[in-house]
């Protein structure tokens, strides 16, 4: 009872990065609630699901195996994750902020009546005093989260209802493996005890989801090379800072037609506009084609050994340098002071 | 098929998306003299959708409804001016502070008193609060099936509506039985224009909260003509329980709002070494723009 759950995707057979991101952070959250760990996964064949799970710390995992459950649907999915929070009771469910943890969420959130933070890219634990009454409130979820176009982050509480629902985005939590050897419970979930008939009026005619893809216009931080970065090889120092940060890679024309990334990674006029909360550009010049697609950008750190380079006039650090020197700093700060 | 009950759920927003540097002010606080209140982005993709379904099917009627101030009534009258036909502002001090679940009890509610209807149509997500929360909510509180993220409805036949989903990674075709709830993806089409005719025939419409800040002799106009009242509805209209409204009702708390944007906003020289490296990736951690 009043445990941690996680709800977790399946792709292609395998559980989402997503939620495995989401089951490291429960893990932390749980030992620090002293409660236990508890996925919940829906879908087809899925002898396999909890070896892949239990790695993660899952002291409990509900497999409900069934298939009319994959793919996913929101009716006969938020009715078999409602009875099982009905009846198990979590204090914290979390969500991927994904196409499906968005479509099913609110609805359980809803029926169950309780409070869901969006896209939350902190969670922690605190106590709170309500100002009116001081009542006192202890081991609440701080939900944190940017609204208002990423201009603000807002801190969310939910002090009176259960469970505490939160949704987080790929990338913004740490995969972490608990240990390869950790053991959970795996209990088998009978669906029909919640199916209705109704829950399948939606008929899925076609699907075509892609591998994999690129997606820089909706990436929350972007770390960006020109040609001053040299080389495709060199590249790899930008995509290990996006690793750690949690954002993704792209590039100005010049990298794109120095072969060093591909065009769909290509911030401009002739390629994507993007607008994320961090834009980090490395080694760009900051021609006016380029800034058409960055400069709505919330923060831009330039790094240019070059201190003139127009970049720096829409910066708002300008790092004077090598990057090939300064990015693997950043790397090491941004890893020592995050733990 | 013909004549369709359609109703849209469409919010006014601030401009949160070109957010320049003057839109905070020095205390960190939002300069909301500097953002615009604007139709929510994606609620006029929601609105086309709406028109669209209308243009191929003769006496589509399409209702607009917003819960706000009592200048919401704007966005009222800029989908009249495109082609719905009305609109009702949900308003009332009681509605303040709603969170998602508050508002799409509100919302639900006003949608039953407009039934029976055959769509409700949302935006995905709003600009401001950004949870896209509402729309599968409402869906819940009416006991309907939804399809969110949609792209383009693909047909009708009979009772049944085949609709192209826009996923993360791909889309996705899917029929559903009427009635039932669609939220509308950026990714669908941009809304019309406004059309000539109607911004004639609606440019006058106004609420009744409207009416108290003009001087304007409108109350004979809409005696005249009743298709400018703006209508609007306070809690009791909609048989709403307060207690489920405003922060009563809503579980969620905003405990703390902290600012992203720097204050002054300079730009900043820093070296390679690496002081000013580990300084700039803390200050970084500290005010969330990273970790
Ligand atoms: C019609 C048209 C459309 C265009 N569309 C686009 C577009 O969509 N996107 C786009 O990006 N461009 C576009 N361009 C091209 C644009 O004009 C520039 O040529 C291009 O942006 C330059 O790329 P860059 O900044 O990477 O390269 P450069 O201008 O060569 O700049 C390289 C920078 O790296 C710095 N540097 C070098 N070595 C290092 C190092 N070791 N450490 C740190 N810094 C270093 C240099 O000081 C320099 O500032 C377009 C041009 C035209 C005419
Ligand atoms: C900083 C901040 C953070 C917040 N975080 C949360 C949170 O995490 N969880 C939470 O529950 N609430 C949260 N709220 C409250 C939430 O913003 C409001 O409840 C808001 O009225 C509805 O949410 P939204 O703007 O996210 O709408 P969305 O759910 O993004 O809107 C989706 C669609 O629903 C329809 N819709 C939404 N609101 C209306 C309306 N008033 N009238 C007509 N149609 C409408 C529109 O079609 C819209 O496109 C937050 C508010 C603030 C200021």
């Amino acid at each position: 009872m009043h445990n941690i759950f996680v709800y977790c995707e399946i792709e292609d057979g395998q559980i989402a990065e997503v939620s495995l991101e989401l089951l490291s952070k429960g893990r932390f959250l749980a030992n620090r609630l002293k409660c236990k760990l508890e996925a919940v996964v829906l879908g087809d064949k899925l002898d396999n699901i909890g070896k892949q799970i239990m790695p993660y710390g899952a002291d409990v995992i509900h497999i409900a195996d069934d298939k009319r459950l994959y793919p996913y649907m929101t009716l006969p999915h938020s009715a078999i994750v409602k009875g099982i929070f009905e009846e198990e009771k979590p204090q914290i469910g979390l969500f991927g902020a994904t196409s499906i943890g968005r479509d099913l969420a609110p609805r359980i959130a809803s029926a169950l009546k309780c409070g869901l933070t969006a896209d939350c890219t902190a969670l922690e634990i605190g106590n709170h005093t309500e100002n009116k009454t001081k009542k006192e409130y202890r081991d609440l979820l701080y939900q944190i989260r940017p609204a208002f176009g990423g201009n603000i982050i807002a801190t969310i509480i939910n002090p009176d209802t259960r469970p505490q629902l939160a949704t987080v985005r790929e990338g913004v939590m740490k995969k972490e493996m608990l240990s390869p050897d950790h053991k959970g419970v795996v209990k088998n979930v009978d669906p029909g005890k919640w199916l209705k008939d109704e829950d399948f009026v939606i008929r899925i005619i076609e699907r075509h989801i892609e591998s994999r893809k690129v997606n820089i216009k909706n990436a929350g931080i972007i770390v960006s090379g020109g040609y001053g970065v040299g080389s495709r090889e060199n590249f790899q120092l930008l995509y290990d800072l996006a690793g750690v940060l949690g954002g993704e890679v792209a590039g100005s024309r010049a990298a794109v037609d120095g072969g060093f990334i591909d065009h769909e990674r290509q911030v401009g006029q002739t390629g994507v506009t993007v607008r994320p909360k961090l834009y980090i550009a490395c080694g760009i010049s900051g021609q006016i084609q380029h800034r058409a697609g960055m400069d709505q950008s919330a923060i831009i750190i330039s790094i240019n050994n070059d201190p003139d380079a127009p970049i720096n006039q829409i910066a708002d650090y300008t790092i004077i340098g090598d990057l090939t020197e300064i990015i693997p700093k950043m790397i090491k700060y941004y890893q020592k002071n995050t733990k | 098929m013909k004549g369709l009950k359609i109703i849209v759920l469409a919010k006014q927003v601030p401009d949160t998306r070109n957010v320049g540097r003057d839109a905070m002010k020095a205390d960190g606080t939002v300069n909301r003299a500097a953002l615009p209140a604007i139709f929510n982005p994606e609620d006029l993709n929601a609105l086309e959708l709406a028109l669209r379904i209308k243009d191929n099917n003769p006496g589509t009627t399409i209702t607009v409804l917003t819960m706000g101030p009592g200048r919401a009534a704007e966005i009222i009258r800029e989908a009249m001016y495109r082609g719905a036909d009305k609109g009702y502002v949900i308003t009332d001090r009681k509605f303040a502070g709603s969170d998602t679940l508050a508002t799409s009890y509100a919302l639900a509610l006003a949608v039953k008193k407009l039934a029976p209807f055959h769509i409700v149509i949302a935006g995905r997500q709003a600009i401001d609060g950004d949870t896209a929360q509402v729309g599968p909510q409402v869906a819940e509180k009416l006991g309907l099936p939804q399809i969110t993220y949609a792209e383009e409805i693909l047909s009708f036949r009979k009772e049944e509506i085949t609709v192209k989903r826009r996923l993360e990674r791909g889309v996705e075709t899917v029929s559903a039985p009427m009635p039932l709830v669609i939220t509308v993806h950026s990714s669908a089409p941009e809304c019309r224009a406004r059309h000539a005719k109607y911004t004639i025939k609606y440019k006058r419409a106004r609420s009744l909260s409207e009416l108290q800040d003009t001087s304007e002799d409108y109350l004979q106009l809409q005696k005249d003509r009743p298709y400018l009242v703006i209508q609007e509805w306070s809690v009791d209209d909609i048989g709403a329980d307060v207690e489920q409204l405003g922060l009563s009702g809503s579980p969620t708390k905003v405990r703390k709002i902290e600012n992203v944007v720097f204050a002054g906003r300079e730009s900043r020289l820093l070296s390679s070494s690496d002081d000013d490296i580990e300084d700039l990736m803390k200050e970084l951690i500290t005010n969330h723009t990273v970790g």
